[in-house]
């Protein structure tokens, strides 16, 4: 992984996408021993799309881009990468493939500069063996530039990467990712630990991967800022699709039910309309939900 | 700002990258603050302000001989200090180190004369002997999880024990015999125990092998990948292994780092002294950390130099015959020790914070 490919390379790897999905999963799921975390789901991601997955806590979400990084493998169901079923055992694998992934806080080494950040791991070196060094005006001069590209300037690419803010933090991971040839970025709640204007930061370099060229999984609570950005929405309940629609097919509003569990909420409603001063009047009916619910289990979409 | 939300869904526009050239909210700090955030400047005022002391106080200080002495007794310290700090700013430490140098001495000292063998054979089986009781070390804390002061502490044990009883086991004594007249001694002597004289003064060998190990040590944290992964995994580890830095293969070599260092530094003391006592060494490794600590080296990893050890461990050796040359009671060492680190400890902490405040 030392060959550092020059920016251009990757755009143009990514540029004429074939049609096919990158990263496909058929019926997928996992199970630890005699607990199913996820069962039977649907997941397709086209370079150039944001697809959205979205789920309460413990639905699923983390075990799913566990198994797409490569840090856990699928007990059932396949997973498909550019057509051909594969296995990962570890995350390198997946890296070389080009599935990156940014954790929320797995992302960088606090007290280690920005450039040395943006290089861990594909530190780029000069001069033979016995004193192969760090080029460090390279990589000063690549991770700024890099960094520019993707709307990011900063002063000192000295500082600690820690007196960043979380939303720059995020946007260093993310274009470390788009540098070293990602073709499919795996966003786990970037935004979560955020401000609203961080957020919107982040979200803008979300949109910026996807122009150029990249295939997006954002992993999210938070409906309005996968709405903001997706174009495919997965809403994961229990371990299995509740929902899978086009951005077509939903708006905001349905999406934000289906996330708080809609269909739940409508049961509840009565129950709660029976309560003094709880405000039934914008939960919805079951009847709103008009979007296609995912079939879970078989392999549609 | 206006208040106006941008409501209007899937505007997916890359940002607009502006053609400033900077960010403007930082504003140039002035260099010599910059200076102090450095981690081994704190110390080095350190180092400074104790040898202003005792060459004040301790006017035969002022003689080259004993300058030499003292920088003689920093070494021994210094070369040892230099994996430990390497360790230590990989996250782990390691309790055994202190043992783990007469565990190399008295190796090759009972190897080379029980076996009647040359002692080259001898040096050559102890530093293998210490490169897997490091590689063990590693491979233990890599393995299990557990925190290094458990395993190391376990090491230490069973050295401090292993020490003693293999060596009255073998010699009947708890010292081991002495190898001066054997083949090779004279030859070893040289690499590991001589001297050479400059100005008239004579200086010990080991003063050069810790500044050259000390250069080595700043080269390979600052310009080598291997020095990069080495702030990463004490930094966080799991983002380095999420990144593809080889973590395990880090760790297991900082430890083994250290068993190179007890091994040299055991050498030194089998050529110099010609026999080893084998009860030696326990209570050397808090030193080691210690001198690692007053360097500026964060105990919980991810930060520090390989230059403030090198000050910590002459401030040691300052004070250790400092104390002997002011006619005090050296008895009073170890007190005057701890006071020395809690005071590098709280200024090193003062100066970086008002160092790196934003």
């Amino acid at each position: 992984m030392n060959d550092n490919k020059p920016q251009g390379a990757v755009l143009q790897d990514s540029a004429p996408a074939p049609d096919g999905p990158l990263v496909e999963l058929r019926g997928a799921g996992k199970s630890y021993g005699n607990i199913r975390a996820l069962h039977g789901v649907d997941l397709t991601v086209h370079a150039g799309q944001v697809t959205c997955v979205l789920g309460d806590n413990g639905a699923g979400k983390s075990t799913l881009i566990k198994i797409i990084s490569g840090l856990h493998q699928h007990t059932e169901g396949e997973f498909l990468v550019d057509g051909t079923p594969v296995r990962f055992s570890t995350p390198r694998e997946a890296l070389d493939k080009g599935i990156a992934t940014v954790y929320q806080d797995l992302a960088t080494v606090p007290l280690m500069p920005v450039w040395r950040n943006f290089f861990l791991g594909s530190e780029m070196t000069k001069g033979p063996w016995p004193v192969r060094r760090l080029d460090i005006a390279r990589m000063k001069e690549t991770a700024d530039q890099e960094l520019r590209n993707m709307g990011i300037v900063l002063d000192d690419l000295e500082q600690p990467i820690g007196t960043l803010s979380g939303g720059q933090r995020q946007c260093v991971a993310i274009a470390r990712a788009v540098y070293f040839g990602a073709r499919v970025l795996i966003l786990d709640e970037p935004t979560a630990a955020l401000g609203v204007k961080q957020s919107g930061v982040v979200l803008k370099y979300i949109a910026a991967a996807r122009d150029r060229g990249l295939g997006v999984i954002f992993i999210t609570h938070n409906p309005h800022h996968a709405y903001m950005v997706g174009d495919h929405f997965s809403v994961l309940r229990l371990g299995t699709l509740e929902l899978s629609a086009e951005r077509s097919e939903i708006g905001l509003e349905e999406l934000t039910n289906h996330m708080a569990g809609g269909a739940e909420l409508a049961a509840l409603k009565h129950e709660l309309a029976q309560v003094r001063g709880v405000d039934v009047e914008e939960l919805p009916e079951e009847g709103d939900l008009t979007a296609p619910v995912a079939t879970p289990s078989e392999g549609t979409s | 700002m206006s208040m106006t939300q941008q409501a209007e869904p899937a505007v997916g526009r890359p940002p607009a990258s502006g053609p400033k050239q900077t960010d403007g909210r930082t504003a140039r700090r002035p260099p010599a603050l910059r200076l102090l955030a450095r981690p081994e400047v704190g110390v080095f005022l350190g180092a400074v302000a104790v040898l202003v002391f005792f060459l004040i106080t301790a006017p035969p200080v002022r003689d080259g001989s004993s300058m030499a002495n003292i920088l003689y007794q920093s070494s021994t310290i210094g070369i040892m200090a230099l994996p430990v700090a390497l360790l230590m700013i990989g996250g782990e430490f390691d309790l055994s180190s202190g043992v783990a140098v007469i565990s190399s001495a008295l190796t090759a000292s009972m190897l080379s004369y029980q076996l009647t063998l040359n002692v080259w054979t001898g040096v050559i089986v102890a530093l293998i002997v210490s490169l897997a009781i490091g590689a063990f070390n590693g491979w233990m804390v890599v393995r299990t999880g557990l925190p290094s002061f458990l395993v190391t502490l376990g090491t230490f044990l069973i050295l401090q024990g292993a020490n003693l009883a293999v060596t009255k086991l073998v010699t009947g004594n708890v010292a081991t015999d002495d190898i001066s007249d054997m083949d090779g001694f004279a030859q070893a002597k040289k690499l590991f125990a001589s001297s050479f004289g400059v100005g008239g003064v004579q200086v010990k060998i080991t003063v050069v092998w810790w500044l050259v190990f000390a250069a080595l040590a700043t080269w390979v944290l600052l310009r080598t990948k291997y020095g990069n992964w080495i702030f990463a995994v004490g930094g966080n580890k799991d983002s380095a292994r999420a990144v593809g830095v080889p973590v395990n293969f880090t760790k297991i070599t900082l430890f083994m780092l250290v068993g190179f260092g007890a091994w040299f530094v055991g050498m030194h003391n089998l050529f110099s002294f010609n026999t080893v006592q084998s009860g030696e060494g326990v209570g050397q490794e808090l030193i080691y950390i210690a001198a690692a600590v007053i360097g500026g080296c964060l105990l919980t990893g991810g930060y520090g130099s390989a230059i403030g050890p090198v000050f910590g461990a002459f401030m040691f050796g300052m004070v250790q015959q400092g104390i002997v040359y002011a006619g005090w009671n050296p008895d009073w060492f170890k007190a005057f020790l701890g006071v020395m680190l809690l005071g590098a400890v709280l200024i090193n902490l003062w100066v970086q914070r008002t160092a790196t405040r934003r």
